[in-house]
């Protein structure tokens, strides 16, 4: 319970503030850094406080683009990181939700082995099958497209795995009610199992848009067309210009537009986030 | 409205378990039958079979003349009460009882009407609009009675409804149930291992063992004339007392193997020298004047208010344990009674437990 001992309050409280700190600072940075000219960041010293250049940097890496990494504009950089990351976090959860309805409801032969499969498949990250499905995509013409972009990300064994452990502790009866009910499969489903799913599906909902939205190492294998780029590896181009210093005033910009879009998903669903995690609505 | 009828109904389930092994049975239109037995014996292997929810592996089940063995449980025009009542968490009252209506495609109206009298006789109308989780044990009960009621079965079907409310509530419960089902007049199929319920709430009851229908009949023949030690242990509570025991020459006594006597009321000259089970329920058992009757050790005594239940064994048999129900109190400090057995007593085959 709440212990009243004064000293450990304050302990506990200056660990909190640290933690905040050590989090918060870089972000704090990044920001400022954003808001000035080139050159106050370049002679040498941090500034602290926001500079008047907000609405100039913004609006250049809004626009035109910072014209040494190639001049995409972020804007674009960002609805195809957006693109991506919806197109793997929906596909992820589509798929996943369907697998796990028929490894738990259906009596079909090679169940057990199916799920097995599927369940394998976690050892097999993008990361260490990257050359094969990289082939594969671009024997299938896919490279430069979305759907190149998102679809062998798609494949998802946690989140099927998660999705069955759930329906697991699904009681029996409810679908016996709804048997009984005339419900049919699709029905069932559609009614009672995805609704019952629905912190679940939240929690999974930000923890995937995050994974999509953060993905590097394959964007940056399957698009060579420009107007592919996504935000992160937009970021990492700007940092590396040919020839000259990187703006970093735009560099920082371009960063806290790309933190912008998992921020807004996490606020949004943070209710039914913590729900999914915290309690099982049964 | 519809009569039930099973007949050489088997289970057998994938994994090669022999649950039930033949159970006919009819049951009449607007009749309460209850399945009782203890635990395992497959009482709601039998009900999901009529539900439809486990294939029949043999036999036939017939509702208002029409086989339904192959039809699918919403097709069989029946309706379920579940232990754990099988609520949809997420949807409100209304919905709960409204589903199963709207996936059939009857018009709104009808639903509304069907929902709104339904919960008028159970008297959830204040809770139309809430969530199961915000409900009671008792109410979530009456909500799930209210699903089956809106569907207007022919078959009510019931899976131990009660067993998960207290004590008082299962009471009051299980009278508004069997006043709802009087009031309805829907044949009803009700499964229980609570022999007390069994006995207040049944027209006729079904005890099983094992996947067999042991006795089938009504409350009082089943426990005035039990067929089988079986029976006469599982109906009445406290549980009838069985003696070993020997019939005497000219069948008008029974010579205890503990080595006191009982008298039969009827002789049974047929019976003479054979070896039996004497079965006397604990009420049938009244105190005796001294030097007649048997010697009962006391080793408990219970006090129930109105009745007092001494728990002992006979002199000349330690192992068996006897009790004795006496109206009103019982002075303490005895450690023996003396008691007889009234004219209430049943003889049973020692080797088979059947009824002679
Ligand atoms: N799906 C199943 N597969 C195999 N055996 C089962 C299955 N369901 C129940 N049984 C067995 O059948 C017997 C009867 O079960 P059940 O009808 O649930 O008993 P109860 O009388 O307690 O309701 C039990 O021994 C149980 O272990
Ligand atoms: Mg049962």
């Amino acid at each position: 319970m709440v212990e009243n001992r004064p000293y450990l309050t304050v302990l506990s409280h200056l660990v909190v503030i640290l933690g905040i700190i050590i989090t918060v600072m870089p972000i704090w940075i990044t920001f400022v850094a954003s808001t000035h000219p080139i050159e106050h960041i370049m002679d040498g010293t941090i500034p602290m406080w926001p500079g008047d250049k907000f609405f100039e940097n913004y609006a250049t890496v809004l626009g035109a683009g910072v014209a040494d990494a190639g001049g995409i504009p972020v804007g674009t950089m960002l609805f195809n990181s957006l693109v991506m990351a919806l197109s793997i976090t929906i596909g992820k959860i589509a798929i996943s939700l369907i697998a796990a309805y028929a490894i738990v409801y259906f009596d079909f032969p090679f169940r057990m082995a199916c799920f097995w499969l599927i369940f394998i498949t976690l050892m097999l990250p993008v990361e260490v099958r990257i050359l094969p499905t990289f082939a594969v995509v671009a024997n299938l013409g896919l490279l430069n497209s979305y759907v190149g972009l998102s679809l062998p990300l798609i494949a998802s064994a946690t989140a099927t795995f998660l999705f069955r452990q759930f329906f697991l502790t699904v009681p029996e009866e409810l679908a016996e009610a709804a048997r009984i009910d005339g419900a049919g499969p699709w029905k069932f489903f559609k009614d009672i199992l995805l609704p019952l799913s629905r912190t679940n599906i939240a929690a999974l909902f930000v923890i995937l848009f995050i994974y999509g939205w953060n993905q590097y190492l394959w964007p940056l294998l399957v698009t060579t067309d420009e107007s592919f780029y996504t935000i992160v590896m937009g970021i990492q181009r700007m940092t590396q210009a040919a020839e000259s210093l990187p703006l970093w005033h735009l560099v920082m910009a371009t960063t806290m537009l790309a933190m912008l879009p998992p921020v807004i998903v996490v606020v949004v669903m943070q209710k039914l986030f913590v729900k999914g995690l915290v309690e099982t609505e049964k | 409205m519809a009569e039930l009828h099973l007949s050489g109904v088997q289970k057998i389930y994938p994994n090669g378990y022999h649950a039930i092994h033949g159970i006919d049975l009819g049951v009449a239109d607007g009749e309460f039958i209850v399945l009782v037995g203890p635990s395992g014996c497959g009482k709601s292997t039998l009900l999901r079979m009529v539900a439809g929810l486990e294939t029949v592996s043999d036999g036939t089940i017939d509702i208002g003349g029409r086989v339904v063995n192959n039809l699918e449980p919403a097709d069989r025009d029946i309706a379920m009460v579940f232990q754990n009542y099988a609520l949809y968490p997420h949807m409100k009252v209304y919905d709960n009882m409204a589903y199963g209506l709207r996936n059939r495609g009857m018009a709104k109206d009808e639903i509304d009407r069907r929902v709104r009298e339904a919960a008028g006789i159970l008297e959830i109308e204040p809770m139309l609009d809430r969530r199961p989780n915000q409900l009671s044990g008792g109410q979530r009960q009456r909500v799930a009675m209210g699903r089956a009621i809106v569907r207007e079965p022919s078959v009510f079907l019931f899976d131990e409804p009660l067993s998960n409310l207290d004590a008082k509530l299962r009471v009051q419960m299980r009278v508004e149930i069997k006043r709802l089902q009087r009031r309805l007049g829907i044949t009803s199929l009700y499964v229980t291992h609570d022999q007390v319920e069994a006995m207040t709430m049944a027209d006729r009851l079904v005890v099983m063992n094992g996947g067999r229908a042991e006795q089938i009949g009504t409350p009082i023949e089943l426990y005035d004339r039990p067929e089988t030690t079986f029976v006469a242990t599982f109906i009445g509570s406290p549980s009838m007392n069985l003696l070993e025991g020997t019939v005497a020459e000219g069948g008008t006594s029974v010579a205890l193997d503990s080595g006191a006597s009982i008298n039969l009321p009827d002789p049974r000259a047929d019976l003479a020298g054979r070896s039996v089970t004497l079965g006397v329920r604990p009420e049938h058992l009244t105190p005796a004047a001294d030097g007649s009757g048997m010697t009962l050790r006391l080793d408990l005594v219970e006090a129930l208010g109105a009745d007092t239940l001494l728990h002992g064994h006979l002199d000349g048999d330690e192992r068996r344990l006897v009790t004795v129900r006496l109206s009103g109190h019982f002075a303490p400090g005895q450690d023996s009674v003396q008691v007889a057995a009234t004219d209430a007593v049943h003889l049973f085959d020692r080797e088979t437990g059947g009824r002679i």
